[in-house]
């Protein structure tokens, strides 16, 4: 419940005298409520009067600023949001304030669905020069959950929609030093150096992406983000992640620490897979690991990392039994 | 291991009836409709929709529909929505009882949402998430009209939702993300477009979902939680890859999100309990062949003998897998 300092000075609709041509409509939950839900007083009351003046049609002031009232008792109720906006258009009000309001809200409803909407609604509306202030926004709502979904969505609209790229990567930056581990930032990170307008493009900017995701994974080899982002580099061209050697060192390089190496040994398991020719250093450090986790030996290279991986990843066991059975014929 | 405690669950969804004066509760007023679809499935799945008088429901149902645009509203007096229409023909199939709708003017309203981009709006104010595509396509795959809109537009929009992790976002270059991979995936499934999947590749994003308490979270290194039982799982079975999670342990984090007295499951151990955690709960348990509980379809979550129902009378099980 909002605990706004309002609450304690409410004035109940029935005494306030503006509202006296006004019949309030109750909740109808039909004959026989199936789900049924019991209300408070107050919300009770806000929420007929609103049912009396949506029915009218009414599109007044006092309905707007009751609309106010309602969505700060219950933001979700998606009916309201749409005759605040049926309200907003007929009176042709200021956006900028819309846009204010919102941000008064937003911050304790940051997962709420229609608050993102509503905001996107009046934002297309603005238009371009609404591009810094939603960047603002969402980066503000991001500081309280950097992970937030709809910030997310909404930052990558606008910049799509209304432009704003020129600090996004260094954004992103920010972000992922305050948490390396935030899978949202990477991703953004891929959809700015990807559909930036302003960058080079994925070719262009490859070697220092990787350059960046190798400090990423070696600093933290248990990061999922930074292991998959590196493959993205790639996009799909299995020669391309081969041939590159600092995509094989990094697994190397992982894999000689002896500690949190099961992305490595994915990763080192796909490219022998893409055709992969490792070197006996690979090799060595591999079998050794093979000696010191499994029962099994096994001469070949794939077959062993299936198999320390079935034993230091046992809630993926399966998978790695799969992989083991499914490796193509030029590794086996 | 613990069981499951189904009798206090259907007591627990039966007694949502009688709760009292609850915050809790009345903000979920406008939603309503996606409860009852929560909360009814659930009570198929435990054998105990008979607890419920489908005249009732229905009766309620219809005053959700409106007249002019013919889409359903989260509750009566709620403006139309494709999330709502689609809890709302899912209740209906449940009960049997699809031949209340005007199937034409429905799936005309849901048609209409479709964009030219092939995605899909929630409602006339526009939002635009993969979410709706599931949602239309669910919808009039159910009601047999899957021809009214552009499934070919629809598929290319949900691809170029995909990512180079084998995960699917909620618009293009968004995220990968276990719900909005399961509302892809589904559409996909379907449609008949499962090939634009990347099974191994995705199926393994999935399996590597499973944390060390046994519970599916639905990014990397974010919190697990019981709706992602659903999710997940789901998709791990529409595309054949379930058995590449640990089945034993995600059954055991979903028996301890139980609220052993008074029924319910919640996100995670020891939370508030809510019907949707509940039903999300018990459908992974389903997935999973959890003793006596009804099979649930994995595309349409519903469970499986009401789609053999939707689909052909009560002839033959349907191959939904076929690639």
């Amino acid at each position: 419940m909002s605990s706004s300092d309002d609450d304690d000075e409410r004035i109940p609709f029935i005494q306030r005298p503006e509202w006296s041509d006004v019949r309030p409509v109750p909740q109808d939950d039909g004959p026989h409520p199936i789900v049924p839900i019991a209300y408070h007083d107050d919300f009770r009351e806000t929420m007929d009067y609103f049912r009396a003046v949506y029915l009218a049609d009414e599109r007044s002031r006092r309905a707007l600023d009751l609309t106010t009232e309602a969505i700060g008792m219950n933001p979700a109720n998606y009916t309201v949001w749409h005759f605040r906006r049926l309200v907003l258009e007929a009176l042709n009000v200021d956006l900028h304030e819309e846009r204010d309001f919102i941000d008064e809200i937003a911050v304790r409803n940051s997962k709420n669905y229609q608050i993102w909407h509503h905001r996107r609604w009046v934002a297309e509306k603005l238009g371009p020069q609404a591009a810094d202030k939603e960047l603002e926004f969402t980066m503000m709502i991001l500081a309280l959950d950097a992970k937030n979904y709809h910030a997310w969505s909404h930052r990558q609209w606008v910049l799509q929609s209304l432009g704003g790229w020129e600090k996004e990567l260094d954004y992103c930056c920010k972000l992922l030093e305050d948490d390396i581990f935030n899978n949202s930032a990477w991703n953004q990170r891929y959809f700015v150096i990807t559909r930036s307008p302003l960058l080079g493009g994925l070719q262009a900017m490859r070697d220092s992406e990787v350059s960046y995701t190798v400090e990423a994974i070696l600093a933290n080899p248990q990061n999922e983000s930074p292991w998959r982002y590196l493959r993205g580099l790639y996009k799909g061209d299995t020669d391309l992640l081969v041939s590159d050697n600092q995509v094989s060192d990094v697994c190397l390089k992982v894999l000689k620490t002896n500690h949190n190496y099961i992305f490595a040994l994915s990763l080192l398991l796909d490219l022998l897979c893409y055709g992969f020719q490792p070197s006996h250093e690979l090799k060595r450090v591999v079998q050794f690991l093979g000696k010191t986790e499994t029962d099994s030996s096994d001469a070949n290279l794939a077959t062993t990392i299936c198999s320390i991986l079935e034993t230091v990843d046992p809630m993926r066991s399966n998978y790695w039994a799969w992989r083991k059975n499914n490796l193509p014929s030029q590794v086996c | 291991m613990e069981d499951l405690v189904a009798e206090k669950h259907v007591k627990y969804i039966l007694s949502v009836e009688k709760k009292k004066d609850d915050f809790e509760s009345l903000v979920l007023e406008h939603l309503r409709m996606n409860g009852a679809y929560w909360g009814l499935t659930t009570l198929d799945l435990l054998h105990k929709l008979g607890a419920v008088d489908p005249d009732e429901v229905i009766s309620w149902m219809m005053e959700c529909y409106h007249q002019d645009c013919r889409g359903f509203g989260g509750n009566i007096g709620h403006d139309p929505h494709l999330l709502y229409t689609l809890s709302a023909v899912q209740v209906l199939a449940l009960f049997d009882r699809l031949d209340v709708l005007d199937i034409e003017k429905v799936s005309d309203y849901v048609a209409g949402l479709q964009n030219g981009d092939g995605s899909f709006s929630g409602d006339i104010w526009g939002e635009t998430d993969t979410r709706f595509s599931y949602c239309a396509i669910c919808c009039l795959s159910i009601l047999h009209r899957l021809d009214k809109i552009d499934v070919e537009k629809a598929v290319n929009y949900i691809v170029s939702c995909k990512n180079l992790d084998g995960g699917f976002g909620s618009i293009p270059g968004g995220e990968s993300h276990a719900g909005q991979i399961f509302c892809c995936v589904g559409a996909l499934a379907i449609t008949g477009s499962l090939h634009h999947v990347d099974r191994d590749l995705l199926g393994w994003w999935l399996c590597e979902r499973q944390c060390k308490d046994g519970g599916l979270n639905g990014r990397p290194e974010k919190l697990t939680d019981v709706c992602y039982s659903w999710w997940v799982l789901s998709s791990l079975i529409m595309i054949d890859r379930v058995h590449w999670i640990d089945k034993d342990k995600l059954t055991r984090f979903i028996l301890n999100c139980q609220d052993r007295e008074n029924g319910g499951i919640s996100d995670r151990p020891d939370n508030a309990v809510d019907v949707f955690h509940t039903y999300f709960g018990v459908a992974g348990l389903s997935l999973m062949e959890y003793p006596g509980l009804k099979s649930l379809d994995p595309a349409y979550a519903l469970p499986v003998d009401v789609v053999n129902r939707i689909f052909f009378g009560k002839q033959r099980a349907p191959s939904l897998l076929a690639s």
